[in-house]
């Protein structure tokens, strides 16, 4: 039993490591706009799968590491997961019963969210983005989920993680 | 969950709006270092592989061509010299301060900021290498930035076409002074408080004036893309196209100024 706890605790650090390692990764500008947010992303699903253990406090703590790798402001990153986290606690039963491509529509609204968060804390240091340039992530994200889940699924299942 | 929301909004605003956190911040940045370092080695690898297929004959024509450039510069060097040398007793005929050269340490760039709206990037060196928070940052082009967050071996850079940005330059031609600020966009910087009657023209070359105690005189900042000169509009709208390769400069120089901001 402590074996499974401290194998899903390994692979879900694992994963959010990677996802971080995805955030930063040097794009050019261009690039840089649609980026999805996959730290988002893999905290929507991990809030879905495993609330029990995926909460508001991890990702809050996530939130201001994803803060201290990309250097912005320390909260900003925190402040959307937080709340998205909140949400997926709310609807994680019926999130479960979707299908995916119902769930990605939800998935773009949770990550719209986070970035309207985010573009807020930006416009208050007067770098808020032109026209709705903040919410592309939020479609590529949604276009990301359905390989994200295939992926996942299959990890979850082949570890165990509980 | 109420009680979390609320810490990060009030992170947020401390962090905004006050300096309280830089020290943590710069503790905290240790841990950033190898996410930078680690999402830098396929860039790395594709150099060394470059360096690695490279045959021998492109490097004795890349040597030559090398060679060839450097006594073009040597030549130029030599001028310099009792340019120099001139300049230096004149400003003592004239009793002000003479110039001194600036030092300046090569470093390497090993990110960029993935955050669109944010243009900075991390660089190589930190306090171990006497960084210092404020300390310009140059391209073989120009000026690019100030150092805005030293870790113990990297340190984050604001460039000059982020938004929060702003520094004083002046005109190569005639000296006029003026502010070039960010706009968010790596190509176009804007002058503020450009009348419309200055005399100020279409390429000209704008280099940091030294007035803001920051960034030492004389580099080259950006050159002037366009003026349109509405007199309807109090101050004409100058744009200006940073002289620095912003998103493409690999080696970059830290120079040590000698007013050495805020040591």
């Amino acid at each position: 039993m402590v074996e499974t706890v401290r194998n899903t605790w390994s692979m879900i650090a694992v994963s959010f490591v990677f996802a971080l390692m995805l955030a930063v990764f040097p794009v050019g500008i261009e690039v840089q706009w649609v980026r999805p947010e996959f730290v988002a992303l893999l905290g929507i699903y991990w809030a879905m799968y495993l609330p029990h253990r995926i909460g508001p406090g991890v990702l809050w703590v996530l939130g201001i590491l994803q803060d201290v790798v990309e250097g912005t402001p320390l909260g900003l990153h925190a402040l959307g997961l937080v709340v998205i986290a909140y949400i997926c606690l709310l609807s994680y039963q019926r999130l479960r019963n979707f299908e995916t491509w119902q769930q990605a529509f939800w998935v773009f609204v949770l990550v719209g969210i986070h970035q309207l968060f985010g573009n807020w804390v930006h416009s208050l240091s007067g770098n808020d983005a032109p026209v709705f340039l903040f919410l592309l992530p939020a479609f590529s994200s949604a276009l990301c989920w359905p390989v994200l889940v295939f992926l996942l699924d299959r990890l979850r299942i082949r570890y165990r993680i509980n | 969950m109420l009680g979390l929301a609320l810490a990060a909004l009030l992170l947020v605003l401390v962090n905004i709006y006050t300096d309280i956190l830089s020290p943590v911040r710069n503790h905290l940045n240790v841990i950033a270092t190898p996410f930078y370092w680690v999402t830098d080695l396929p860039k790395r690898f594709m150099n060394w592989s470059d360096d690695m297929a490279t045959s021998g004959e492109d490097l004795l024509v890349e040597n030559a061509a090398l060679k060839q450039e450097l006594l073009i510069h040597k030549r130029k060097l030599q001028t310099m010299a009792a340019l120099a040398a001139e300049n230096m007793r004149l400003r003592q005929l004239l009793n002000s301060a003479e110039m001194i050269q600036d030092r300046v340490l090569v470093a390497e760039l090993i990110g960029v900021s993935p955050d669109p709206q944010r243009h900075t990037v991390v660089v190589n060196k930190g306090s171990n290498d006497d960084v210092y928070v404020g300390q310009p940052l140059l391209d073989a082009f120009g000026l690019m930035g100030q150092v805005v967050e030293v870790s113990l071996d990297h340190s984050v850079v604001l460039l000059a076409t982020d938004s929060t940005h702003a520094l004083p330059v002046q005109i190569n031609r005639n000296g006029v002074r003026a502010v070039a600020e960010g706009v968010g966009d790596l190509y176009a910087m804007r002058l503020r408080h450009v009348s419309n009657t200055v005399d100020i023209r279409q390429g000209d070359l704008l280099v940091s004036s030294g007035l803001g105690q920051r960034f030492p005189s004389g580099y080259p900042v950006a050159e002037v893309a366009s003026i349109v000169r509405d007199p309807g509009q109090p101050f004409a709208t100058v744009i200006v196209r940073p002289m620095a390769q912003m998103n493409r400069s690999r080696h970059v120089l830290l120079v040590f100024s000698n007013f050495n901001g805020e040591h």
